[in-house]
Formats: C-alpha cells, sequence, structure tokens
C-alpha cells in the first residue's frame, strides 16, 4: 500500500505548474478576456509540443502511454491555473471517447493528431436545459440530425464525438450540414456553441465503451481539475487576508477567517484524496470506477464551490472586479458543478455503485 | 501510488486473517449484549493478552519494549482485519496503547519503560487520562490541579475531569501545576499515578446519553513518588502534546457510518408510496456525506503513508475528526428526520433507530473531546495555512498573576 503519487508524478506536477505559472499568469487570462479570445493557442501548442495532450493516449497511437493519474496531475495544475485550453473537451473527452469506442483505424486516424495537439475535438453531449446525457440527435445511415448545445470549444475543434439515440458517432466539423453558432459563455475562458446537424456525415464509434464510462473516467479529470482551482481559491484567499490590515491587524488573524479557510482546506485535502483514489481506479480497478468516481466528483465539487464563494468573500470589494482574480474562478466553478451532468446524476451514481464497490473491496 | 498490498504486506495480511479466524471468535461481543463495566474490562483485558500471545500487540513498538518491532502500514492492516470482528476494545485499553506507552516510550526512564510498557500491551495493565478541567478543556494549559515537592513524594490536589473509565483503570496520565510563577505552558509537569492510591476519589458524571462513560476524579492529598514523574519537571505541555498527536492519528479501521444510513433510508417508507430514499434531497444529503466519507478514509491512508516514512502529519489528522464529527451529527440527524415522529420513540425491537438516536448525541462528545471543532481549526488555519496565532492575553504572564 502506498497511497502517495510517485516521485516522477510529483515532477511532473511542478513541471506543469512551472510552466502555466509562467505562460498563463492571471493577467494573461484577463488580456484573453478584454480580446474575445477563443482560447490561448500558443499555450496549447507548447502543451502539445511537451507531451502533456498525449499523457495516457497509448504510445501506439502518438501518446505516452501513461496513466489516468498521470494525466490526473495535468489536470489539477491546468484547474489551479484556470488555463484557456481545450484539455477537457479535446483529450479528456474526444480522444477518451474514441479510445474508449472507436474502431482501430478511428484510432489510428484521430489519436495521434489529438495527442499532438494538431487538432482539436470536442464532445457534443447536452440538448439544452435537462440531463447531461442527451440522445435526442438522430443517426441513421451514416447521416446525424438534430441540436446539441451548447458544446464547449466547438469554434476550434474540427472534430466531434457526438452523444446520439444510436450511441457515440464521429462528426467533422468543417463540413456542410454542421453549424455552429457562438453562445454568450458564463465562464469567459471557454467558449461554448450550439451545433446543428443538418444530415452531417457522421461515422459510428461502436466498440464497447459506454458513454457512462466516458462520463465517469471524464469525472475523475475533472475532479482533479477541480481540486487544483479549489486550492488556487484557497491559497489566493489566504495570501489576501495575510497581506490585508483592518481594525489594526491582519484580517488573516480574525477567527471567522481563520475557520472558513481551515473548512475549505479540510475540503482540499477530501477532495484530493477522492481523486487519487478515483485516479488509480481508473487504471487499476476498473470494476470501483464509478462510486469513487462519483466520489470524487462530489467532494471535488464542494471543495471548489465553498473555494470560489469564499475566496470572493474573503477579498470583500476588490473581489467583485475585473482587476482582481477571484471571478475566473467563480464562473469556472459553475461550468464544473453543471458539465458531465448535476449533482443529482452523481449522487445516484453513488449510490447505486457504492454497494457493488464494497462487496468488491471486502 | 498502490492501493494494493505489496506481496509482503498480502502474506502479513493472510497470516493475521488466519490467526484473527482462529482466536477473535471466542472474544466477539455479541451485538446488543449490554455488559457491565467490570465485565467489559475483564473481556478487552482478556482480548489485548490475546493479542500479545498472538505478537501483534504494540506492531510498531520497538521489541525491545515488549512491542513487534513492525512497520506502520502492518499495524494499519492488522486494524483492518480486527475491525471485521466486533471486539471488546474501549478506551479502556485504547487508552493504554495509544497514549501512555506512547509518552512513556517517549518522556520516560528505563524503569518506567520496563514497569508500564509490556504490562499494559500485555492488558494487564488499564488506563485513564487525567488531563481536563472544569476551567481547562480547550485551554488545557489553564490547568490548576497542583503538585508541590514533598521529600520523594509530590502532593497533588486538585480535580480533573472527563477521565474516560476511570473507576475502572489501573493507572493514570497526569498533568499538574508544578510552578505558577511562569506562563502557564511552562509550569506544567507530567506523572503517571495509581488509581488506587488514597485521596483519588471518582464520581460518575451523568451524561446526556444517560450511560456514564465519563468521571470527575478529585485528588486530595494524594501522594505521587518522585518516580512515577515522566520527563522532567516543566516538561508537562511536551509530553501532553506526544499525548495528543497520538490521538488524532486514527487506527486504520474504517467502518462505514454512512452506509447503514442509506439502508436505513431504503428500509423507511416515503411520502408517495416508495422509501425515504427515492426523496431527492436525501440521496444528495447521503451521497455528499458517503463521498466525504470515502475521501476521509483515503486521506488518512495519505496521512499513514507520510508516517510510513517518518514525517509527520501534524495538524493535517486533525481534519479527519473535525470532517467526522460534523458529518456524524449530520447525517444521524438527517435519518432521524427522515424517519419520521416514529425516530422519537421506535418500537421497542428497533435497535437500529436507537443506535442512530445515540449517535446523534454522541456526535456532540465527538465535536468537543480530542480536540474541539474550533480547535483543530485554529491549528489547520496556523500550522497549514500558515494563519497568525489567536491574541493571547496571557502569554508570558506568569500563571498566578492571571485572572
Amino acid at each position: 500500500m502506498n497511497f502517495d503519487l510517485s516521485d516522477e508524478q510529483k515532477m511532473l506536477a511542478e513541471q506543469a505548474r512551472g510552466l502555466l505559472a509562467e505562460r498563463t499568469p492571471f493577467d494573461h487570462l484577463r488580456g484573453l478576456i478584454d480580446s474575445a479570445a477563443e482560447w490561448d493557442e500558443p499555450l496549447w501548442r507548447e502543451l502539445g509540443a511537451m507531451g502533456f495532450l498525449g499523457a495516457n493516449i497509448p504510445e501506439a497511437v502518438g501518446g505516452l502511454g501513461m496513466t489516468e493519474l498521470d494525466l490526473g496531475v495535468i489536470s489539477e495544475e491546468l484547474g489551479r491555473a484556470n488555463a484557456a485550453v481545450p484539455f477537457f473537451s479535446s483529450i479528456v473527452l474526444c480522444a477518451d471517447a474514441i479510445r474508449l469506442a472507436g474502431s482501430a483505424a478511428q484510432q489510428a486516424e484521430w489519436l495521434p493528431k489529438l495527442a499532438s495537439g494538431e487538432v482539436v475535438g470536442t464532445f457534443a453531449y447536452a440538448e439544452g436545459p435537462g440531463p447531461a446525457l442527451a440522445r435526442g440527435a438522430v443517426f441513421a445511415d451514416g447521416r446525424l440530425t438534430g441540436t446539441k448545445t451548447p458544446v464547449a470549444d466547438a469554434g476550434i475543434a474540427s472534430v466531434a464525438a457526438v452523444l446520439t439515440g444510436a450511441g457515440l458517432v464521429l462528426v467533422r466539423l468543417d463540413q456542410p450540414g454542421v453549424t455552429r453558432t457562438k453562445l454568450a459563455s458564463f465562464d469567459q475562458l471557454r467558449s461554448h456553441y450550439r451545433i446543428d446537424f443538418a444530415g452531417a456525415g457522421a461515422e459510428l464509434l461502436a466498440g464497447p465503451g459506454t458513454p457512462e464510462t466516458l462520463f465517469d473516467r471524464a469525472a475523475v479529470q475533472a475532479a482533479f481539475e477541480a481540486t487544483g482551482a479549489a486550492e488556487a481559491c484557497l491559497t489566493m484567499a489566504r495570501d489576501y487576508a495575510q497581506d490585508r490590515q483592518i481594525f489594526g491587524r491582519q484580517l488573516a488573524s480574525y477567527q471567522a477567517i481563520k475557520h472558513k479557510l481551515a473548512d475549505l482546506a479540510v475540503q482540499v485535502e477530501l477532495s484530493r484524496s477522492n481523486a487519487f483514489y478515483a485516479g488509480w481506479a481508473a487504471g487499476e480497478a476498473p470494476a470501483d470506477l464509478p462510486a469513487a468516481a462519483a466520489a470524487a466528483r462530489l467532494s471535488a465539487s464542494a471543495a471548489l464551490e465553498m473555494g470560489a464563494r469564499e475566496n470572493l468573500q474573503v477579498h470583500g470589494g476588490i473581489g467583485y472586479t475585473q482587476e482582481a482574480n477571484c471571478h475566473f474562478f467563480y464562473r469556472r466553478e459553475r461550468l464544473l458543478a453543471v458539465n458531465l451532468g448535476n449533482r443529482s446524476y452523481w449522487a445516484d451514481r453513488l449510490i447505486a455503485h457504492h454497494s457493488a464497490a464494497q462487496n468488491e473491496a471486502a | 501510488m498502490d492501493f494494493n498490498d505489496t506481496p509482503q504486506e498480502a502474506a502479513f495480511r493472510a497470516e493475521v486473517r488466519a490467526w484473527l479466524a482462529a482466536t477473535a471468535p471466542a472474544h466477539v461481543v455479541q451485538q446488543g449484549v449490554t455488559l457491565d463495566d467490570a465485565e467489559e474490562v475483564r473481556l478487552g483485558r482478556a482480548w489485548q493478552r490475546a493479542v500479545y500471545d498472538g505478537g501483534y500487540a504494540g506492531i510498531t513498538f520497538p521489541k525491545a519494549l515488549g512491542g513487534r518491532g513492525g512497520t506502520v502500514i502492518e499495524a494499519v492492516v492488522f486494524a483492518e482485519e480486527e475491525s471485521r470482528y466486533t471486539l471488546p476494545k474501549g478506551p479502556y485499553i485504547g487508552i493504554g496503547l495509544g497514549m501512555a506507552i506512547n509518552v512513556i516510550a517517549r518522556h520516560g526512564n528505563d524503569a518506567q519503560k520496563a514497569q508500564f510498557i509490556e504490562a499494559t500491551l500485555k492488558g494487564d495493565l488499564t488506563w485513564c487520562q487525567l488531563f481536563s478541567e472544569p476551567s481547562a478543556g480547550s485551554d488545557l494549559a489553564n490547568l490548576r490541579t497542583k503538585a508541590v515537592r514533598d521529600g520523594d513524594d509530590w502532593v497533588v490536589n486538585g480535580q480533573k475531569v472527563w477521565s474516560s473509565w476511570a473507576h475502572r483503570s489501573d493507572w493514570g496520565i497526569l498533568v499538574v501545576r508544578t510552578d505558577p510563577t511562569v506562563p502557564k505552558h511552562k509550569g506544567l509537569t507530567f506523572f503517571v499515578v495509581d488509581m488506587k492510591s488514597p485521596g483519588v476519589e471518582i464520581h460518575p458524571i451523568r451524561q446526556i446519553s444517560g450511560a456514564s462513560d465519563f468521571n470527575e476524579t478529585f485528588m486530595t492529598d494524594v501522594r505521587i513518588p518522585d518516580a512515577n514523574r515522566v520527563g522532567a519537571v516543566g516538561e508537562g505541555w511536551a509530553c501532553c502534546m506526544t499525548v495528543l498527536m497520538g490521538e488524532r492519528l486514527g487506527s486504520g479501521s474504517h467502518k462505514s457510518t454512512v452506509t447503514p444510513l442509506l439502508d436505513y433510508a431504503a428500509r423507511t417508507p416515503g411520502a408517495d408510496g416508495g422509501t425515504a430514499l427515492d426523496s431527492s434531497s436525501v440521496r444528495l444529503a447521503l451521497a455528499q456525506a458517503l463521498a466525504e466519507e470515502q475521501g476521509s478514509k483515503y486521506f488518512e491512508a495519505r496521512l499513514r503513508t507520510m508516517v510510513s516514512r517518518g514525517e509527520n502529519p501534524g495538524a493535517l489528522a486533525g481534519m479527519v475528526k473535525l470532517a467526522y464529527a460534523s458529518r456524524l451529527q449530520r447525517t444521524s440527524g438527517l435519518a432521524l428526520e427522515l424517519r419520521g415522529l416514529d425516530a422519537i420513540a421506535p418500537d421497542a425491537d428497533d435497535a437500529q433507530t436507537r443506535e442512530i438516536q445515540h449517535d446523534y448525541i454522541w456526535s456532540t462528545v465527538m465535536r468537543i473531546a480530542g480536540g474541539a471543532d474550533e480547535v483543530l481549526k485554529n491549528q489547520i488555519a496556523e500550522r497549514v495555512l500558515g494563519m497568525p496565532g489567536d491574541i493571547r492575553m496571557d502569554k508570558d504572564v506568569p500563571f498566578e498573576q492571571l485572572r
């Protein structure tokens, strides 16, 4: 038994953290918002060149063949930096959908390009208000019809995995029959689109992987991302409270602030611990994955919800300004709370799979 | 990271499992059976003796002191396997193993180690903790019980409180004030005291649960030989810290308290002909608690990995209890609520509802004992997050000048 990251994984985290701290400080994010940028393309290219994008993609199809836990380490750092890159859409969802359900030919065609970052992919699942795993889109005779909205990063993606009534299908987005309409995104650093498919050419991802498994695996990565973001909130709030003087002493010296941040620190550690286990289970104990992913998801959502809200609160009025950095996480948090399904979806999944996992462990 | 046993760990687990299968059933306490205190302690001693004879007592303690000289992970494996059986393992055994022998091993002299450690590992000695006082709980160093040197003895006068199982203990670990002229943390000294000493008087406290696990212990002119002083005069606070750090790192047994509540909700009728577990608010609350409980389990595992490498988790360890106590209160309270009015006065044969009632009462103790929520949060803020300490009016003031 060993319940810690390996030295290699710690180095990977440091490497990613160092790069992101240098390339994407908060002022840089503000600049991206001000210039209405779709994404941080230079950062994406750099992440691709360094191998981060292909971390858990098998070597045979252009990746590094590392584990889900290694990918989690990267997700956590991207969450901490609030980086404006389509990692979650392209790697965690689209590439994984192809890996889980694509044929050898489909994998060979797409995974190397996704792993290098040359091609950006996304995953289209929601169909407006309601459950995330919506299957109203129709796939028949190689043609896809229906509407998916909102779809993250669809403006920069050239391929999408799409959830339909017939299962997962793969669609090129740069073809007639695909109309992409940009929407105003609550998360200013992750663009969202409505996609209308009118008989667009598509191919089935006919392999054994299910959308539920894809979601479980993605939830683990989202939990790492949220853990990183929650810890960033904790650190930002702590640093601000240490600097800020109020009533003649440090804001951080008041118990109201200390206890709030201590509670948050507990949530962050529990979240990270669940993510560690779920990341390990995704690779090593797939039978445990549904319950572990759901626990990690619920735990991380709770941590980031508290972190995003209380970080802004600790800042007081300055936290409401665009010049402060609280808002990046305040907005990202709501995205992470609802992508892949809301709390009820994961509560149901945890309750349904918990007993099975318990018996497995015993 | 590997949540599976290494081959060596698996071999140790198999060995422990076989030993428990052969030994534990004879010691199992049947559920629902209420034992009187004396009988419970007798059974507890017998089980501890069996553990000692099996070679599993004090797993992380050096062999020279009567322990096994094993690893932290072996202790975890043993605790996990042991927790599959309902065995008599109350504070009367736990305080000795988790507190007394730690402080004696770290701060005691050779004679004390020889006298107390192996005897405790064998279950021959039971212990209670004489720390808290009516005006010294979270502010433990404010304690007033005093000891005055008289020849080879110290003469102790004062009152201790919340001493679990003091009425059935052979010895107590005791911290007292030996110098009121210095600031409060500096004037303390640590002792072990024979609970049969003249002048020791124990009164059970009637608790809100109806039970009396805790006592008030009055000490009137109790003579303690200087040979029973642990550590130097004035070193009492350091000894207390050794004890309290041991208190905050769990043993490795992980019985879920949330899982039974899922079953309970599924067996409780709901509003529309279904069960209480059909309610989305109940599902959300229980799933969130379950996720937190799982996280705590893996967090404790991370802490044990730190300890097994010789790192000190410090105030991180307090997070586990901090989260647990509130969760127990929240979930047991919810369970009573989803049950409806029946929860207030269940049928005589409804043991689970009464257990949940007990958890709801007991959770109040858990939020206070072993570091109150507020104390733990301060420690986390100060030692983990590096935030400033509270403003202390009593800092650097001699104890006798404090109001």
